[in-house]
């Protein structure tokens, strides 16, 4: 309990710093957002009166502290380029990115945890064969041209989805779901090749400890040895990095966006950085890191939580 | 060092000096001007003259594969050693003297490394500017902590073993015993980061390239000409499959390499 208090403190204080350093990276950013706004009407004048409207005058700290506590209860400030509030530029598309991150992370988990136990159970066998050697091959294509591969053969080729052709969840929840799928796979096939074989290994390697000697002179198969005394030690840095990758996997699908054309935060955000919409950018920079810390601190309590043995930092 | 003579070790070399080869001539000599024009050839298949075909502008595509791949290795190599003399000096510094700076320096690491890294790096792009030296700049800081938090444990490890203390018996300094006699010996340990970490900047250029703020038109890089290639995946699937084979091949031959020296994925 006092482990899990600890690390919430910590979680606190990194998500405080986060949003600060964020706000204070684009207060420094060179240009002035009024020069922007008032376009051919600007006069020294006008820009001053600007500056005081929306409050650019005061002390950076005090405004920090009006940005936070808008962010936190949902007014995040207007955009430059789209003429309207933040919140309403990026309203349902976070629904987009995180549907699609959830999805390719469960992929993995429902692709790499049964595989590299078999793998493991089969040592040798043909199957884990052919993914050792296919291994370092997967691990190394980039997310974004699989999803292009996806596109070319199973969009244009075999005409499975029509690429861009993408229905909100409001219209069609299952075509929603349809859609994503192959975005979802691209993001996750890569992933699930690491998680494999990180279980894979791990459980191969347990196998020469004593207690499994012991586990197999009382006269367990293979198969029992494995799912009654490996996999509950061999599993755990699994967790661990399982936990990890959705932090990849939110990083992938703001590049996987792009390739099939989804209109979630990823897009909005290479969007924004192009239009130089930096209170846009700003708010999804923050929201993404939060959900990156946060996982990564959910990592943390769960480890300790199957393992009471382990202390972390 | 000891080397695993393996598969992976032999595989990942053959390949790697494959890809360096044609890198290297890639540099003095291609086919065709990479960025020369042709009107007369457009979205040409596959032939003897265009081994890969030509792109929509008639461009030849093996040509530019070749370039493109050569500034793809060049910025992942400028990144890697940005991200690892400034990690060598901070992570030697702290991991050797260790105390209240080890402590600041390791938890603002800490915070770095919890970021996705692209997402970071489309930051300081949008601070910076797009652009080719803006991406070395934003990936290479990027990849410092993780440089920094592997060299500091070997650091921390190494000092106490016999062979510092004899050294700074003979009276050697502080910076002597840091970069003459403990520096080599954490090579090893280092070696298989920096395939992987090369690995992740190759990917991380390709990443920022295909979404259009790394590396700019008509330059090519292999991320930038897989974000022309997608307009043409139907007429011209080759365009994309070849440059998608290339970055494969790249990161491939490092992966395998960096396998084969023992280290694991995740680091650097």
């Amino acid at each position: 309990m006092r482990y899990v208090l600890k690390k919430t403190g910590v979680l606190v204080v990194t998500l405080l710093l986060i949003s600060l350093l964020a706000f204070l990276a684009f207060q420094i950013v060179p240009g002035d957002p009024t020069t922007k706004l008032l376009g051919n009407d600007y006069t020294p004048e006008r820009a001053a009166a600007l500056r005081h409207a929306m409050g650019l005058d005061r002390n950076v700290l005090v405004r920090y502290w009006d940005w936070l506590t808008g962010f936190v209860t949902g007014d995040m400030g207007d955009s430059y380029s789209y003429g309207m509030s933040v919140e309403k530029v990026m309203e349902g598309k976070g629904a987009v990115t995180a549907g699609l991150s959830l999805m390719a992370w469960l992929l993995v988990i429902a692709i790499s945890i049964p595989l590299g136990i078999t793998l493991a159970r089969w040592q040798g066998g043909r199957l884990d064969r052919v993914f050792v050697a296919m291994n370092q091959v997967f691990m190394a294509i980039p997310p974004f041209f699989l999803g292009m591969l996806f596109t070319y053969v199973f969009g244009l080729v075999l005409k499975l989805f029509v690429p861009g052709g993408f229905v909100s969840w409001r219209e069609s929840f299952w075509g929603f779901l349809g859609y994503l799928i192959f975005p979802a796979l691209a993001i996750a096939i890569p992933k699930a090749a690491m998680v494999t074989k990180l279980l894979r290994s791990n459980i191969l390697n347990e196998m020469d400890r004593d207690y499994v000697r012991t586990a197999y002179s009382r006269g367990n198969s293979r198969w029992g040895v494995i799912r009654g005394h490996v996999l509950r030690n061999a599993i755990l840095p699994v967790v661990t990095f399982v936990a990890m990758t959705l932090a990849d996997i939110v990083a992938g699908s703001i590049i996987v966006e792009q390739v099939f054309a989804l209109p979630g935060l990823g897009r909005l955000l290479i969007a924004s950085i192009g239009n130089r919409d930096y209170p846009v950018v700003q708010c999804i920079v923050v929201i993404i890191a939060f959900i990156v810390v946060f996982m990564n601190y959910l990592a943390d309590v769960i480890t300790q939580t199957i393992d009471p043995r382990i202390r972390l930092g | 060092m000891k080397l695993r003579h393996n598969k992976n070790f032999t595989a990942g070399a053959v390949i790697t000096a494959f890809m360096l080869a044609v890198i290297l001539v890639g540099m003095v000599w291609t086919p065709y001007d990479p960025n020369a024009m042709n009107g007369a050839a457009k979205m040409a298949g596959p032939s003897l003259s265009h081994p890969l075909g030509t792109d929509n502008f008639g461009r030849d595509i093996f040509s530019r594969v070749v370039e493109g791949a050569g500034a793809t290795a060049l910025i992942a190599g400028a990144t890697v050693a940005i991200g690892l003399a400034a990690g060598l000096v901070i992570g030697g510094l702290t991991g050797y003297y260790g105390g209240w700076l080890d402590e600041i320096v390791m938890r603002l690491n800490d915070a770095v490394a919890a970021f996705p890294s692209i997402l970071l790096a489309l930051v300081l792009i949008a601070l910076f500017g797009q652009g080719k030296y803006n991406i070395i700049i934003a990936l290479g800081v990027l990849f410092v902590p993780s440089f920094a938090r592997i060299v500091r444990t070997e650091v921390a490890r190494q000092k106490s073993l016999d062979y510092v203390r004899s050294a700074r018996l003979m009276g050697a300094g502080d910076m002597r015993v840091l970069f003459r006699h403990i520096l080599p010996n954490i090579v090893p340990v280092l070696l298989p980061s920096v395939a992987i970490g090369f690995n992740n900047a190759v990917l991380a250029e390709a990443s920022m390239s295909y979404l259009g703020v790394g590396v700019q038109p008509p330059d090519a890089s292999l991320g930038r000409m897989l974000n022309e290639a997608q307009g043409y995946l139907l007429s011209a699937p080759w365009y994309a499959l070849s440059t998608g084979a290339a970055i494969i091949l790249l990161v491939l031959g490092f992966g395998l390499l960096s396998e084969g020296m023992g280290g694991g994925y995740g680091a650097g």
